[in-house]
């Protein structure tokens, strides 16, 4: 996963022609648009197969009664929320104090929040459970932990944007004039920097939503009961369950995407910046 | 620069070069509207106007780098409209980004001699004698983002002379460097190419630049070509009102005509062009700040309104009674009464002035 | 006294940095520690290097192999592929609907990897995919074809390997100005000597970088491999995964920390590259 890159924005001017080019590009676009595509409409349709040959929404109808279904979909929004507000806790103080107090380190933090994308996730999984084999029950032995470790998987992700909307607010100023007037950290905390910072938390949020409800390595390394765990299982039994289930958390990933560019332009609006 | 032109470099009689009826659009916008221009052998024409008027297109035309809707380009007599521009046999040299960033500065000249097949030994040769040329001999094994913005265009301009091209193309090569770079390197290019004879063809919207450079400025606004003369002529016979206000400062006073002379603040002055008006109507003049006149007197018609001292020459600038703001280019010790406050008479040169109705 | 205020501030700023530090060291680095420790370490706690060995070893080696030659392969296609689309979207109209388009399925499309494209797939072309039943009307018999083996991992993996590609190679292409371009062909260069002189050099590093990014990215993917083929096939993280399930011959664990240092390894190895490229195209590429 790595950071959406906005192709619309055109960089320079007079841009290069295609030219003789310009059928052999329209084939390689053709060829790619049905290879991305056709692998979509085949789930689409799989899902929608009904008995002999005819097509149907009974897959659909019957996804929220197959047995764990709902209490694995419950699990995965746990550990969404979960995983949001432990990273929220952790990393706004820290990427505020860092901007604040700390700027020089910046470099060295940017260098810690990518290190994760270094260690695979199979490692990871495996380290977790050499590390934490002995540790209390509630920790290692529930959905717990994997919230703890996807706060650490999201952090090249949370950071960055995080530390993109502080680059483009007057942190010293805001937090100095709040001090000023007698707030404490922490009110200074809630009710300066938080507001000020409402679309990249948003964003740092959905991100990390998006990932967990998707995250399927580590869950299932540590038989953890996620919904991909649970799609994967079901799978052997049942592909079009499987299917269904797995676009499901496709569409929830697009719509929660698309929240985020909607509330990213309103915002944007709003205060008259890009945040 | 004091270095020598190399024998290398015969005097070839430069090209002329024919623009015929050039016509380009952009959908609704028309960039260019029928541009006829004839450049000598040798000659430095620019290319004078706001932007948007449509000089940059035509030199990219020229070029080859974007097509007409309709005329033709001559180059020696012969129609290189349908031409491929990397058989033009012309150079240019851009406003920025015109050096190659993973070649040196040697390799960035020897570029165009690359490709024509010159041999390593005999191209670094001739690239570090156009590098002492343009005075960078030392910068040979430099890339692009290890020298200034100045010593990046020198280079482009030794890498587009290296071909010896029949035209040389300059887009605002200028502009994006600092005032001081700008003036020393517009006196080198200029000084180059006379000593070459390379025809050439300069953009810019810096008029001083043009003024300055060029054998003649052509002006142009909107797509089409308002005047196209010596520097002097179109600076001291404006052709047009836009030429008259776009090359110097001009004043906009107002007057009343009558018949072939106009009157303005009480003075009469001969018109350059009787406008299509009757007598008595109101019009407006054109006059120049070092055409106007200004005395200090204790009950003088207008008010200085502020000084601005530029060294040898003082700009004072007056106001009328009915608000109109004078600006007047005097000497500066002719100017030093002039405070801001105190009360003046105004006088104009007895020279003929152009009029707008 | 003002400086020693100083570096006592100073100090209590650090502090400020703890929660996070000691956050990652835990969740982060004790784990990665331990596999990196673990690896060199036998059952009874003592050092050995036997784990190294029998990881070098077959069936490991083999599975090295294999997920390199995957890696590899996918790495390749996915950067010529990925190219050729970037390069028809930078010479499309700036703000034009295929710049959008692709804007938007790059992004869409990164999170499609893992369980839903393995599903995705095997709606495709599995023994009752689409594709198998379009192209069996046609006569043509493809359930031969085992989406499970090299060949079907491969055509997966592309899947996401492209939109990263594309991404990745994207800012390099438009940071070609055109102004080179244009001064060279005024100089008298084709568009292929252009090419091979000006724009393939300064494409190079950012394309060896993402080439790097590429094999990276593959080496290290789990999610897809284990979805589709359920641990069958020879790959490196899905041999990890084996030993963790406990699936091999107990007391084993420390095979598996050697197995994963050695991705610990190969991966950084590679995103060491990417970097060291990306740093090195900086220098033009403003």
């Amino acid at each position: 996963m790595t950071a959406v890159a906005d192709l619309t924005v055109a960089t320079q001017g007079p841009r290069r022609k295609l030219g003789k080019g310009r059928v052999a590009a329209w084939l390689v676009l053709v060829i790619a648009a049905l290879y991305f595509l056709i692998p979509i409409a085949a789930s689409v349709e799989f899902s929608l197969r009904g008995v002999h040959d005819t097509h149907d929404l009974s897959t659909w109808e019957n996804l929220f009664g197959q047995p764990g279904f709902l209490d694995n979909l419950i699990t995965s929004l746990e550990l969404a929320a979960g995983t949001v507000v432990i990273t929220l806790v952790l990393m706004v103080p820290t990427t505020a104090w860092v901007h604040l107090r700390l700027p020089k380190l910046r470099r060295l933090i940017e260098a810690i929040c990518v290190l994760p994308l270094v260690i695979p996730a199979v490692v990871l999984a495996n380290g977790v459970l050499v590390a934490f084999r002995g540790g209390p029950n509630w920790l290692t032995g529930t959905p717990v932990i994997l919230a703890l470790e996807y706060v650490v998987l999201a952090l090249p992700f949370t950071y960055r944007t995080l530390d993109a909307g502080l680059s483009s607010i007057p942190l010293t100023t805001l937090v100095e004039a709040g001090r000023n007037l007698g707030a404490s950290w922490l009110t200074v905390l809630l009710r300066v920097v938080v507001p000020n910072l409402r679309t990249s938390i948003l964003n740092a949020s959905i991100l990390s939503a998006a990932m967990v409800l998707g995250e399927f390595t580590i869950a299932n390394l540590l038989l953890m009961n996620t919904l991909p765990v649970w799609t994967v299982q079901a799978g052997q039994q049942d592909g079009e369950v499987a299917t269904a289930a797995s676009m499901l958390i496709l569409i929830v990933t697009w719509a929660l995407l698309l929240l985020m560019s909607v509330f990213g332009q309103r915002g944007a609006r709003r205060t008259g910046r890009s945040g | 620069m004091t270095a020598t032109i190399e024998p290398s470099t015969e005097a070839k009689p430069g090209s002329p070069v024919r623009l015929a009826g050039l016509r380009r659009g952009y959908g609704q916008v028309t960039a260019l509207d029928g541009l006829d221009l004839d450049i000598a052998p040798g000659e430095l024409v620019s290319l004078l106007g706001p932007s948007g008027c449509g000089k940059t297109t035509a030199l990219r035309i020229v070029a080859g780098l974007e097509h007409s809707d309709a005329g033709a380009v001559f180059v020696d007599g012969r129609d290189i409209t349908k031409v491929p521009a990397n058989k033009r046999d012309m150079a240019m040299v851009f406003q920025s980004y015109s050096l190659f960033p993973n070649l040196t500065a040697g390799e960035n000249v020897a570029f165009g001699l690359r490709l024509r097949g010159v041999s390593p030994a005999q191209r670094s040769k001739r690239a570090g004698e156009l590098l002492e040329l343009v005075g960078l001999n030392q910068h040979y094994d430099r890339y692009a983002t290890q020298m200034s913005g100045g010593q990046q265009q020198r280079v482009a301009l030794a890498r587009a002379l290296a071909i010896e091209p029949k035209v040389l193309l300059l887009d605002e090569p200028l502009s994006a460097l600092d005032a001081k770079v700008r003036v020393q390197l517009r006196d080198e290019i200029r000084g180059l190419q006379q000593r070459l004879g390379i025809t050439t063809l300069f953009v810019t919207h810096d008029q001083e630049e043009a003024l300055s450079m060029s054998d003649r400025v052509a002006v142009m606004n909107a797509g089409r070509l308002e005047q196209c003369a010596s520097p002097d002529e179109v600076y001291t016979r404006p052709a047009t009102p836009f030429v008259a206000a776009f090359v110097g400062a001009m004043n906009r006073i107002p007057g009343i005509a009558s018949g072939a002379e106009v009157e303005i603040l009480g003075q009469r002055l001969t018109v350059t062009q009787p406008p299509e008006v009757s007598a008595g109507a109101k019009v407006t003049a054109l006059v120049r700040p070092e055409s106007v006149l200004l005395t200090p007197a204790v009950a003088g018609t207008v008010r200085v309104a502020r000084s601005s001292f530029r060294g040898p020459v003082t700009r004072v600038t007056v106001e009328l009674a009915d608000g109109t703001e004078v600006d007047s280019d005097l000497p500066s010790p002719a100017a030093v009464d002039l405070r801001p406050g105190t009360l003046a008479d105004i006088r104009f040169a007895p020279e003929p002035v152009m009029v707008i109705s | 006294m003002a400086e020693l205020k100083f570096r006592n501030r100073r100090r209590l700023d650090l502090l400020g940095l703890l929660p996070f530090l000691a956050y990652v060291a835990v969740f982060l680095g004790v784990p990665t520690i331990s596999v990196v420790v673990g690896a060199f370490q036998d059952d009874a706690g003592g050092w050995t290097l036997s784990n190294i060995g029998a990881a070098a070893g077959d069936p490991y080696l083999h599975a090295f192999v294999v997920s390199t030659e995957i890696s590899a392969l996918t790495a390749v296609v996915g950067a010529i592929v990925g190219l050729a689309i970037a390069f028809a979207v930078s010479a499309s109209p700036p703000g034009g609907v295929l710049r959008q388009v692709v804007s938007t399925a790059s992004g869409v499309l990164a999170y499609f990897a893992g369980v839903p494209l393995a599903f995705a797939f095997i709606a495709a072309i599995g023994s009752q995919g689409l594709v198998t039943k379009w192209l069996g009307a046609v006569g043509l018999d493809i359930s031969g074809f085992s989406l499970f083996g090299f060949a079907g991992i491969t055509l997966v993996y592309l899947y996401f390997q492209i939109p990263l590609m594309v991404l990745v190679i994207f800012p390099a292409l438009e940071g070609l100005r055109p102004q080179w371009q244009e001064a060279a062909s005024n100089l008298g260069a084709s568009r292929w000597q252009y090419w091979r002189l000006v724009g393939g050099p300064l494409l190079l590093p950012p394309f060896l970088g993402a080439l790097m990014l590429l094999f990276a990215n593959a080496f290290a993917a789990y999610a897809t491999a284990a979805a589709l083929t359920n641990g069958i096939i020879p790959l490196v993280p899905i041999q990890i995964a084996a030993v963790m399930s406990g699936n091999v011959a107990v007391g084993q664990e420390n095979l598996g920390n050697a197995l994963g240092l050695g991705m610990i390894l190969i991966v950084g190895l590679a995103l060491a590259g990417y970097a060291w490229m990306q740093r090195r195209t900086s220098r033009w590429l403003r």
